[in-house]
């Protein structure tokens, strides 16, 4: 926030231990307590939205079966068939990064989607499991793939390179996309909350013009609503994608 | 039944693999120098930077888990339910259906029979009461026949009476009118034969 007349907005990113000593001697700061959080959430909205298990659903009950369907559809449409395998897999994604974003924009929370390492993390196990599933389903095939298919064999010393660096670049691609958003937002949210505070200790005229950085704000929590619903599509569909390039034959 | 174990060797992998992302912080310690002031996020020689994915990956896995095993499958329960009662509701539907379109069909038979035997009737009624027409017309025709035929038999008598009386009036009165006009009482036979004469003269 504004420390005299400084903005320190990375120090939201900040992580300190929560629980005290107990979470002080597990590692455990506020980023896992938000994931805790966001599981809660997620399987909350499930059992509590699918206890009536209603033949003709309520509002909640629709709501989870409409969240189910969306990345069910997903899967499949995008993986093809072998998409069911994976469904759970890319709800457990797609939900806990829309959690950890959603949640993170709620005051004195935090957005654990905003570091770097769990993006990356994410990002690794998505990269690890599609190469695990074309070593499985293609075999060696696979390292067929950095050459593309009827290009001159003269050129094979350059283009496997690139299809190689490209194919590695993906983990990189789609953590950093997720953080830089994530970061961006809650940047700019400390931002205009910091302008917000400065103006308003300049008098009367000040206390006038703050209200501008408060209006952008909740611009930007709608921005922020839409950003982060679209990162996890984001990173659910191309997690989609890479499995459908691993089972494709 | 091969694609179901391939599924579950999927599924298998799966886990395996979120269990592995535990192994992740490893990866994330191969980069210590990306150090950098003012981002914390990069601040990777702080131990809660990789508690955290230590901590995310053991979540990521529980929820995973629990999503998989329990709660997913309990959505799919539901909509399975639902799937199987608008099927079996649709297939009732689709019966009770075919048996209106057969009930329909039949109603439409049975009125067509109907209407077949009430025209076989109107004809039949219509051709008896014809033929009863023509009948009582033939009787009536035979009736009157006859009492035409009385009829000119007694007028051929009363004209054969007239006729026979017709010589005697027109004596009479040729007398009579001899008498008044000429005060002479004509002989009888004379105006007989007169009278005769003239009314053979005219076909009487």
């Amino acid at each position: 926030m504004a420390a005299g007349s400084s903005i320190d907005a990375l120090g939201q990113f900040e992580l300190h231990p929560v629980l005290g000593a107990l979470g002080e001697s597990l590692r455990f700061s506020q980023s896992p307590m938000m994931m805790i959080v966001a599981a809660i959430v997620v399987l909350a909205f499930l059992y509590v939205g699918m206890r009536p298990a209603a033949v003709v659903p309520g509002r909640l009950q629709s709501a989870a079966e409409m969240c189910y369907d969306f990345i069910h559809n997903m899967a499949v449409d995008t993986i093809g068939p072998e998409g069911r395998a994976f469904f759970p897999f890319v709800f457990t994604l797609f939900f806990f990064i829309l959690a950890g974003n959603y949640l993170g924009l709620l005051p004195f929370s935090f957005a654990f989607t905003s570091h770097i390492a769990v993006t990356l993390a994410l990002a690794l196990m998505v990269f690890c499991l599609s190469i695990i599933v074309s070593l499985k389903v293609q075999g060696a095939k696979f390292f067929a793939h950095f050459m593309p298919a009827g290009a001159p064999k003269a050129l094979a010393p350059l283009l496997i390179p690139i299809e190689i660096l490209s194919f590695l670049s993906r983990p990189v691609s789609l953590s950093i996309r997720l953080f830089a958003n994530m970061v961006a937002g809650h940047v700019m949210f400390d931002m205009f909350a910091a302008f917000t505070i400065m103006l308003a200790g300049l008098g009367f005229f000040g206390d006038i013009i703050a209200v501008g950085p408060v209006v952008i704000n909740i611009a930007l929590m709608a921005l922020e609503l839409l950003v982060g619903a679209l990162q996890a599509y984001v990173f659910a569909i191309l997690t989609c994608i890479y499995l459908r390039e691993a089972v494709a034959h | 039944m091969a694609r179901a174990v391939m599924y579950d060797n999927i599924r298998r992998a799966g886990t395996f693999l979120a269990s592995s992302a535990l192994a992740l912080p490893l990866m994330a310690m191969v980069a210590p120098g990306a150090r950098a002031e003012g981002m914390p996020q990069l601040d990777f020689g702080n131990p809660y930077v990789i508690g955290q994915v230590v901590w995310g990956a053991g979540i990521f896995l529980v929820l995973y888990l629990l999503l998989s095993r329990s709660a997913l499958p309990k959505v799919e329960k539901v909509l399975s339910l639902r799937r199987q009662t608008i099927e079996t509701d649709l297939g009732i539907a689709h019966k009770a259906k075919t048996r209106a379109d057969e009930a329909v069909a039949d109603l439409h038979e049975a009125r067509r029979k109907a209407l077949a035997d009430a025209q076989a009737n109107v004809d039949k009624v219509v051709e008896e009461a014809r033929l009863a027409a023509a009948r009582q017309t033939e009787e009536m025709n035979a009736r009157l026949a006859t009492e035409i035929q009385d009829a000119e038999t007694r007028i051929a008598q009363a004209r054969g009476q007239a006729l026979a009386s017709v010589r005697e009036i027109s004596t009479t009165t040729a007398e009579t009118l001899i008498h008044q006009l000429s005060g002479i009482a004509a002989p009888a036979d004379f105006v007989t034969a007169k009278v005769g004469s003239a009314a053979a003269a005219r076909g009487l």
